[in-house]
C-alpha cells in the first residue's frame, strides 16, 4: 500500500512497528503532491525541507523511544493559523508576505505530539467563504471533480486529506468551515463544542464563532487529533476550562439506545433529492445499530443564516481593521494617512471580505445597532434555546451538512446570496456553539461524495465521535478514494 | 445678564499595574519605544486579550472609594476607529454595563462644600503614541504604552466654576494616590482631563451648547482653560455669535483654548460587546475584601487630624493634600509630637527646604522621629526657637539628627544669667547714647538691644533671660 494513503492510526501502527520510517512517509506524500496539487492546488505553502528535517527527528525519538502520538505524523494546517516563521497568508493579498512571529496553541500543543508540517493549506480570504474561490492564490478543486469546488473555506485542508496530500489537517470552522467542505470531499471534519479548542494563533474572522478542528481520513483520527488540540488555554478567555477526555478510548461504546433526533427543519424544498436519500438512509443505518430515531424540531433555523451573517459580519469588521498598512502587511503608500489607509485595504482585501466589512459595519452603525446586531443576538439566544430543548429529548441531532453536493466552479461567484445558503445546515451549529461532525454518508449518481452532520450537546464530542465511529464501521463510504 | 457656567469632566488615569491590560508586558514609564510590545498589544494577527486581573480590583477599589454601586456583572466593549496608535483599529473598553456608576466627590471651594456626583468608572486600555521627528512627512508610533490599563471617569454637569474643576481634581488626585491605584501625574498624562463646557443665563434649567476642551496638563491650566473657555463663550453670546458644539484644545504659550479641526466631524464607534473576553463577574465577598483592605481617606484623614489633633480646617486640608504628608504628621505625632507644633514645621520651613529642593516629604533625610526629637530640644531649652531654624537646616541637608547638629556646631542655648549679665553689662557701657534714648522713652530701641545681645552670642543667648534681664538693667 502507498504510504501518502495512510490514516493516523495506520501510519501510527506502521511507525511504531518499523514498518515505515518518518521519512518514507513524507517523501510518498510529497511524491503524491508532485503528481497531483497541480489540479487540486491545495497548499498555499509547503514546508518541504522543514518537513524532511521534522522526519528525522521524529525517527530519531522513535528509535529512541521518546515517541509521542504524533512523531512522525504529516499534517497540513489551514493558512489562518499562525505558525512561527512561517507563512500565515490567510489567502490574502493583505498578508502575502506575512510571517507570524509566534506559534498558535494548536500547532504548539501538535509540535509537543512531535507532528510534521506538510505545509499551509488554501482558503478562501480570511476563511469568508463556501467554496475556496475567494483565494488571492487561486481557487481550490474538488478531487472527486476538478471541475468542482471543494467546499470552504477550508477547502484546501479537505481537498488535501481526501486527496492524499497530508495525513490529516486541521481547519477551522466559523460556519460550517471544516463541515461542509469534509462533506464535498468525503472525509470526516469535526466541529468542536466553541470553547473546547484554544483560538489563540487563529486569524480571526468571527471570534464569537471560530473554532479549529480536525479534518480527516477516519472518525478515530478525529478523536486523536482532538485529544492534543482540545483543553483550557489561558491565553484564551473564551476556552473553557473543562475536562478533557481521552475521546479514543471512548469510541467503540455501544450506540444501542442513544436517541438521534432528526430535525424537520433540515429535509426541506431545496435539498438535494440524492443527498436526502442517502441522509436518510444513513440514518436507517444508525437505526440498525441500535439508535433509536427521534422527529424533533428546531423552530428557529430558518432565521440562522440572517443572524450568522448579521453578527460574523459585525465581528469581522471590527477584527479585520487592524490590516492597516501600519505595522505588517502590505502598506499601499497615499498621500496622507487616511488615503495610505484607504489604498491598502483597497488593494489588500478582496470582494467578499470587503463585501462582508461594509455588511458589518453597516450592521453595527448608531441608529442600526438595535435593528440588527441586536435583533440578531436575540435570534441567537432563540436558537440556542431551539437545541437545548431539542437535547432535553435526544442525545444526538442528524442531518445533511449540506443541501446540495459539490457545485461547479463559478456557479455561485456572481451571486452572494446563493453562496451563503451553502451554509444553511451548518450554521446554527455555531450559532449554538455546540459541536458537530460531519462523515461521508453515500455518493451521488455523478460520484460527488455527500456528508450525514450529526450534532451533539456542548462539550459531548465524545457522544458524536461515537456514533459517527460505528457508523464509519458499518459502512464503506470512507474506504472510496477520488481517481486522480 | 448673568451666566452660569455648567461643566462636566472626563478623567482617565493610568493604573499602577505592573503590567499591561491584557498581555504580560512592562508599564513602566520612559522606556525606549517599542521596547515593552508584545504579538498581543502589537495586534498581531490572531492573538487574543487575557484580563489583568489587579487592574479590575483597582477600578473597583476606586468606585468604593468613590461611594460607587459596584456592578457585579461587567463587560468590555470594542470602540472602533482607526489611527495609527490603535493597533487593532479598536480600543477594549466599556460602553454598556461599565464597572462602577453613580458616585460623588465632595470639594470645598473658598469655604463652600459641595457634591459632584459621578456618572461611571470604566476600564479600558491607553493607546500607543505617534511621534513627529525631524519635521519630516513620515510619522512613527511607540506602542510601549499601548494596553497600559486606563481608568475612565465621567461626572455628571455638576460643576459651576473652573475652580471647582480644580478643586475636583485636586481631590481626586488626592484619593487615587492614596488608594495606590493611580500615580496622579498630570504633566507625564498618567491623570488627564478633559472637560464638557456649557454657559446658561442664571436661573435658567436647560443646557447651553457645550464644547470639549482638551489638553489641559496640570492643575493650573485646568484653572486657566477652564476660566478662558467660560468667558470666551459668555462673550460670544454677548456679541450675539451662537456657540458652536466641537473640540477646542488648550494653548499653553498663548492661554487660550482654540478649535481642533478635525476631519471627522461625528465620529461613529461601532461600540459592540467584545466577544473576546468574557463578561466580568464579581462575588459580593470580593468586593467586601476590596473595601475591607480600603486605606483611610483623605476626607476622613482630615475630619481626624481636627478632632483628635485640634488642628484648623484650612491646616488640616493642607496635611491631607498628599497621603505622604498625612502620613509622615501622622507618625510624627506618634512619636510624642506636639500635633500643631508638626504642622506648623510641616507648612512652614520644611515646605520650603522641600520646595526649593523639588523634594517629596517621604524622600526627604528628616524623619518624623528626627523633627520631634529637635522640637523637644526647643521645649527642654537646650536649643532656642531661632536656632532651631538653623538645626533643621543642617539636619535636612545632611541627615544628622538635632543633637548631632547641635553639640557639632555649638548651638546650646546659654540659660546662664550670670554669663548673659556680663555680656549685657559690656554691650550697655558701649551704648550709652542709645541707652540714654531708651530712658528718655524710645522704647523700641529694645529691640536693638536684644539683637546686640543675640549678635555677641551668636544667638544662643536664651531670648526669654536676655529680655528679663534687660528690662531690669534698663528701668
Ligand atoms: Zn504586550
Amino acid at each position: 500500500m502507498e504510504l501518502y494513503r495512510l490514516s493516523i492510526e495506520e501510519a501510527r501502527l506502521a511507525l511504531d512497528s518499523g514498518e515505515a520510517r518518518p521519512s518514507e512517509i513524507v517523501q510518498s506524500l510529497f511524491e503524491r503532491i508532485d503528481s497531483v496539487e497541480e489540479k487540486i492546488n491545495s497548499y498555499v505553502t509547503l514546508t518541504k525541507e522543514a518537513a524532511f528535517a521534522d522526519a528525522l527527528q521524529a525517527e530519531a525519538a522513535i528509535r529512541s523511544g521518546r515517541k509521542n502520538a504524533l512523531t512522525g505524523i504529516p499534517l497540513a494546517i489551514k493558512d489562518n493559523i499562525c505558525t512561527e516563521g512561517i507563512k500565515t497568508t490567510c489567502s490574502s493579498e493583505m498578508l502575502a508576505h506575512f510571517i507570524a512571529p509566534y506559534e498558535s496553541t494548536v500547532t504548539a500543543k501538535l509540535k509537543m505530539q512531535g507532528y510534521t508540517l506538510m505545509g499551509k493549506t488554501n482558503l478562501d480570504e480570511f476563511a469568508m467563504g463556501s467554496s475556496t474561490e475567494n483565494s488571492a492564490f487561486g481557487a481550490t478543486n474538488n478531487p472527486w471533480d476538478t471541475t468542482r469546488v471543494p467546499g470552504g473555506s477550508s477547502g484546501g485542508a479537505a481537498a488535501a486529506v481526501a486527496a492524499d496530500e497530508c495525513i490529516a489537517a486541521l481547519g477551522s470552522d466559523t460556519g460550517g468551515s471544516i463541515r461542509q467542505p469534509a462533506a464535498f470531499c468525503g472525509v470526516v471534519g469535526l466541529k468542536p463544542t466553541y470553547g473546547r479548542v484554544s483560538r489563540y494563533g487563529l486569524v480571526a474572522f468571527a471570534s464569537s464563532f471560530d473554532q479549529i478542528g480536525p479534518i480527516t481520513k477516519t472518525v478515530r483520527d478525529s478523536a486523536i487529533l482532538l485529544n492534543v488540540i482540545g483543553g483550557h488555554d489561558t491565553a484564551d478567555s473564551t476556552s473553557a476550562p473543562v475536562e478533557l477526555p481521552d475521546f479514543t478510548s471512548l469510541l467503540e461504546k455501544d450506540i444501542k439506545g442513544m436517541k438521534v433526533g432528526i430535525p424537520k427543519e433540515y429535509f426541506i424544498e431545496g435539498v438535494d433529492k440524492e443527498v436526502e436519500q442517502s441522509v436518510r438512509k444513513g440514518i436507517q443505518t444508525l437505526e440498525s445499530l441500535g439508535a433509536i430515531p427521534v422527529e424533533i424540531s428546531l423552530p428557529h433555523t430558518e432565521y440562522a443564516v440572517a443572524a450568522y451573517y448579521i453578527l460574523a459580519t459585525s465581528e469581522a469588521s471590527s477584527n479585520l481593521a487592524r490590516y492597516d498598512g501600519v505595522r505588517y502587511g502590505l502598506r499601499v503608500q497615499g498621500d496622507d494617512l487616511t488615503d495610505m489607509y484607504m489604498r491598502t485595504r483597497e488593494e489588500g482585501f478582496g470582494a467578499e471580505v470587503k463585501r462582508r466589512i461594509i455588511l458589518g459595519t453597516y450592521a453595527l452603525s448608531s441608529g442600526y445597532y438595535d435593528a440588527y446586531y441586536r435583533k440578531a443576538q436575540q435570534v441567537r439566544t432563540l436558537v440556542k434555546e431551539d437545541f437545548e430543548r431539542a437535547f432535553e429529548q435526544v442525545d444526538v441531532i442528524a442531518t445533511p451538512t449540506a443541501p446540495t453536493p459539490a457545485f461547479k466552479a463559478g456557479e455561485k461567484t456572481e451571486d452572494p446570496l446563493q453562496m451563503y445558503l451553502t451554509d444553511i445546515f451548518t450554521i446554527s451549529v455555531n450559532l449554538a456553539g455546540v459541536p458537530a461532525i460531519s462523515v461521508p454518508c453515500g455518493f451521488t449518481s455523478d460520484n460527488l461524495p455527500i456528508g450525514l452532520q450529526i450534532m451533539g450537546k456542548h462539550f459531548d464530542e465524545a457522544s458524536i465521535l461515537r456514533i459517527a465511529h460505528a457508523y464509519e464501521q458499518a459502512t464503506e463510504w470512507h474506504k472510496r478514494k477520488p481517481a486522480l | 445678564m448673568q451666566y452660569e457656567a455648567v461643566i462636566g469632566l472626563e478623567i482617565h488615569a493610568q493604573l499602577l499595574t505592573d503590567t499591561k491590560i491584557f498581555c504580560g508586558c512592562s508599564t513602566r514609564f520612559g522606556s525606549d519605544p517599542n521596547t515593552q510590545i508584545c504579538p498581543v498589544c502589537t495586534g498581531m494577527p490572531g492573538v487574543l486579550p487575557v484580563m489583568n486581573r489587579k487592574a479590575v480590583e483597582y477600578v473597583v477599589r476606586t468606585g468604593l472609594a468613590l461611594h460607587c454601586d459596584i456592578s457585579s456583572y461587567s463587560r468590555f466593549a470594542r470602540k472602533n476607529y482607526f489611527y495609527p496608535d490603535l493597533p487593532k483599529g479598536y480600543q477594549i473598553s466599556q460602553f454598556e454595563l461599565p464597572l462602577c456608576e453613580h458616585g460623588f466627590v465632595d470639594i470645598t471651594v473658598e469655604g463652600n462644600s459641595k457634591r459632584v456626583a459621578l456618572t461611571r468608572i470604566h476600564l479600558e486600555e491607553d493607546a500607543g503614541k505617534n511621534i513627529h521627528e525631524g519635521g519630516g512627512h513620515d510619522s512613527a508610533v511607540d506602542l510601549n504604552r499601548a494596553g497600559v490599563p486606563l481608568m475612565e471617569i465621567v461626572t455628571e454637569p455638576d460643576i459651576r466654576s473652573a475652580a471647582e474643576a480644580a478643586a475636583f481634581m485636586k481631590k481626586l488626585r488626592a484619593i487615587v494616590r492614596y488608594i495606590g491605584v493611580c500615580d496622579g501625574n498630570m504633566e507625564q498624562g498618567s491623570l488627564r482631563c478633559d472637560a464638557n463646557v456649557s454657559i446658561r443665563p442664571s436661573g435658567q434649567e436647560a443646557y447651553g451648547v457645550k464644547t470639549e476642551i482638551k489638553n489641559m496638563n496640570s492643575f493650573r491650566y485646568v484653572e486657566k482653560a477652564l476660566d478662558y473657555e467660560i468667558k470666551r463663550q459668555i462673550r460670544s453670546l454677548q456679541d450675539g455669535e451662537r456657540i458652536i458644539q466641537e473640540t477646542r484644545l488648550w494653548n499653553t504659550e498663548k492661554g487660550v483654548t482654540e478649535s481642533m479641526r478635525s476631519k471627522e466631524e461625528a465620529h461613529d464607534y461601532r461600540y459592540f460587546p467584545d466577544p473576546d473576553l468574557m463578561p466580568i463577574e464579581f462575588e459580593k465577598s470580593l468586593i467586601d475584601r476590596i473595601q475591607s483592605e480600603l486605606v483611610e481617606l483623605p476626607d476622613e484623614k482630615h475630619r481626624r487630624f481636627v478632632d483628635e489633633h485640634g488642628i484648623s480646617d484650612e491646616d488640616a486640608g493642607l496635611l491631607v493634600a498628599e497621603r505622604e504628608t498625612a502620613e509622615w504628621f501622622e507618625v510624627a505625632v506618634k512619636a510624642g509630637g506636639d500635633p500643631k507644633n508638626i504642622c506648623n514645621w510641616i507648612k512652614g520651613d520644611f515646605a520650603k527646604l522641600l520646595n526649593d529642593n523639588n523634594t517629596q516629604i517621604n524622600e526627604s533625610l528628616v524623619t518624623p522621629q528626627m523633627l520631634v526629637a529637635m522640637l523637644s530640644l526647643v521645649e527642654k531649652g537646650t536649643i532656642s526657637g531661632r536656632i532651631a531654624k538653623t538645626v533643621f537646616e543642617e539636619m535636612y541637608r545632611t541627615g544628622k539628627t538635632a543633637d548631632e547638629v547641635v553639640e557639632e556646631k555649638g548651638l546650646v542655648q546659654i540659660s546662664d544669667a550670670s554669663g548673659i549679665e556680663t555680656i549685657i553689662d559690656e554691650i550697655l557701657n558701649n551704648s550709652t547714647g542709645e541707652v540714654a534714648r531708651f530712658r528718655e522713652g524710645e522704647t523700641k530701641l529694645m529691640g536693638f538691644f536684644v539683637g546686640q545681645v543675640m549678635k555677641a552670642t551668636k544667638g544662643k543667648a536664651n531670648p526669654k533671660i536676655v529680655n528679663e534681664l534687660l528690662r531690669k538693667k534698663l528701668n
